[in-house]
């Protein structure tokens, strides 16, 4: 899954030309070519510092992420539908991993990284913060959440550093799996008792238009300097605006509904001939704001579950730190 | 949320009866029984330690901890589906895990016991996979070719468990004064659950005789031996508790087996027969 990359209104930082700075020739050219920045090149200070920002969120997103379906592997319908889900939930802590380490490369740490996400320093897509009220939530999740995350995260496979673009070519790969799965699942129920069917619908209604708000506020158009599109654009780490990448999805998903024998909950969405596009509603970006300032409905509890996780398994890792330090020592003994 | 119906009210198929010594007479219904229970051991533990995913003390052990529970859900399946071709009439995985009350489950009651903190899964594991490698080892040698196929390919699968139970056994018992203690204590709370491993009362003889079935309490040397090696090496000792009176694999559970079942079923038997 993935973390949306853009802050609120009132900490987005503007967007300003970057002068050429001694030192910095092969950073640019490098971009220029459309090639990698690797970790030991030199770079800008506010291009590290924007990475780190926007791997540990994706990471941390990935983390958070695992708890709205974790909480159905119990449940799950069929044993089928167990492991496949225990797969999903276990893939995505496996990408929080790579985005780590990803991270690390650009010298921070997990654990300072962690901390950032306990405090409340660093920041998780806004879409963990919605509720899984039904087993139709699983395949919705996989299906449109995951969607948008392709939809996000494909273009960052050639984002242009290196570690960043490398571990998202696996992640992509997994995504896109889940993606497929979620549909199938949703087919099933949609195609299932009438029950079934309105319990996916139910579901589809309630996640699609948080699922288009992944794509972030506009960035296009008049409001073509918000957030941090344009540096990251201008750096090679982002290679469309969100308002293209969220018209991107649209294009794809209303399709798929249709194959689904599913709606979705927007009266004003209709194709427009002469645009070669979908028209869809507005969106309510206040909603947005709102979750990721805190106030969404599960906020505090995905949270409170992460520090608590976090907290109970403070002796295990210390005993862990323990134990290597006591084996180290013991052979450093033995070898003298 | 789609409210629970009470198991009695479900529109279950026959669930297979308890096992009884005359189904010797029936040599398919007794076969049935005892891949039953090894099926039900993995199906309960792969949902105890599926809770564990998103709660782990770091990613890492939620990646490992995810797999080994994937591992067990695998052998469920396989063990499951098996058991239910061999009912009459045949049922399927779905049908043996969903549909079932608590009693017409055949697992031992270590895998039926509720969370406890990591010392205490670890502790399990260690428990559950020194008697799963013994198990699917001895197994993979077994005159009926599928319950061979399924060992073979399982016995690789517990091997990493056990692996992974001793590196944290290791780490936990010689770790921090804290871990310590813990450790000790888990090992003390889930000990008088291992020799319900080794009871081969409920199972029919000429199963053993025709080289089908394992009897259990072959498996006990090896396993005391191994577990003991891995408990000594983490300065832990074994405890010396009075064994509890098990009776899983005869139906008789602990109060936990019915919470556990109301969790993973009652989504499934809301809807009665819906394909998923």
């Amino acid at each position: 899954m993935y973390g949306n990359d853009f802050a609120s209104p009132s900490d987005a930082p503007s967007a300003s030309p970057e002068p050429v700075e001694p030192g910095l020739e092969d950073f640019w050219r490098i971009v220029g070519e459309d090639g990698r920045i690797e970790p030991r090149d030199a770079m800008p200070e506010d291009y590290r510092s924007s990475l780190v920002r926007q791997i540990a969120q994706h990471a941390h997103s990935e983390i958070i992420g695992m708890q709205p379906e974790g909480e159905w592997i119990s449940r799950a319908p069929s044993l089928r539908r167990k492991a496949i889900l225990m797969a999903k939930v276990q893939d995505e802590a496996g990408h929080g991993l790579y985005l780590y380490a990803a991270a690390e490369t650009l010298g921070v740490d997990r654990a300072e990284l962690l901390d950032m996400l306990h405090t409340g320093r660093q920041k998780y897509s806004s879409i963990f913060n919605y509720p899984t009220l039904t087993w139709a939530d699983i395949g919705t999740i996989g299906w449109l959440v995951d969607g948008a995350a392709i939809v996000n995260q494909v273009p960052l496979c050639r984002c242009s550093y290196g570690p960043y673009a490398r571990a998202m070519v696996r992640v992509c790969k997994e995504e896109s799996f889940h993606q497929r799965q979620g549909f199938e699942a949703l087919y099933t129920l949609s195609h299932g008792t009438p029950q079934q069917h309105e319990m996916a619908q139910d579901a589809v209604d309630r996640w699609w238009w948080p699922s288009l708000m992944m794509f972030g506020p506009h960035d296009s158009g008049p409001h073509a300097t918000a957030g941090h599109t344009a540096k990251s654009m201008a750096w090679g780490v982002k290679r469309f605006s969100n308002d293209d990448l969220r018209q991107r999805f649209v294009d794809m998903t209303v399709p798929q509904a249709e194959a689904l024998g599913l709606t979705l909950p927007d009266p004003d969405l209709r194709w427009n001939e002469s645009r070669g596009h979908y028209d869809f509603g507005e969106i309510d970006f206040n909603e947005l704001f709102e979750v990721i300032k805190g106030n969404g409905p599960c906020n505090a509890e995905r949270m409170a579950n992460r520090r608590r996780a976090h907290e109970e398994g403070a002796w295990v890792r210390e005993a862990a730190t323990a134990y290597a330090e006591k084996t180290a020592a013991r052979r450093t003994a033995g070898a003298a | 949320m789609t409210s629970r119906v009470p198991p009695s009210s479900a529109e279950s198929p026959e669930a297979p009866s308890a096992p009884t010594r005359s189904s010797s007479e029936n040599p398919a219904r007794a076969l049935a029984d005892y891949v039953l229970g090894l099926g039900d051991d993995a199906l309960v533990a792969a949902q105890r330690m599926g809770e564990w995913i998103a709660k782990a003390p770091q990613i890492e052990e939620d990646v490992a901890l995810g797999n080994i529970a994937l591992d067990l859900l695998g052998q469920a399946r396989s063990l499951l589906t098996y058991a239910g071709s061999l009912l009459d009439p045949p049922r399927s995985e779905d049908d043996l895990a969903y549909l079932r009350e608590a009693g017409d489950f055949r697992c031992v009651h270590l895998v039926e016991r509720p969370g406890g903190d990591f010392g205490v899964a670890v502790a399990r594991l260690l428990i559950l996979s020194a008697y799963h490698c013994e198990l699917y080892a001895a197994l993979s040698a077994s005159r009926d070719g599928t319950l061979a196929g399924i060992a073979a390919k399982a016995v690789k699968e517990v091997d990493y468990h056990r692996d992974h139970a001793t590196l944290w056994t290791l780490r936990l018992g010689d770790g921090t004064n804290e871990s310590h203690t813990r450790m000790q204590a888990a090992l003390a709370a889930e000990w008088p659950y291992v020799e319900e491993l080794f009871d081969g009362s409920h199972l029919d003889p000429a199963l053993v005789q025709r080289g089908v079935a394992v009897d259990p309490a072959t498996l006990r040397t090896a396993f005391y031996r191994r577990v003991s090696q891995v408990v000594d090496q983490a300065t832990l000792v074994l405890p010396g508790t009075v064994p509890a009176e098990g009776g899983g694999r005869c139906g008789r559970h602990t109060e936990h087996l019915e919470s556990l079942l109301a969790d993973l079923q009652g989504l499934t038997r809301a809807h009665p027969g819906a394909t998923w």
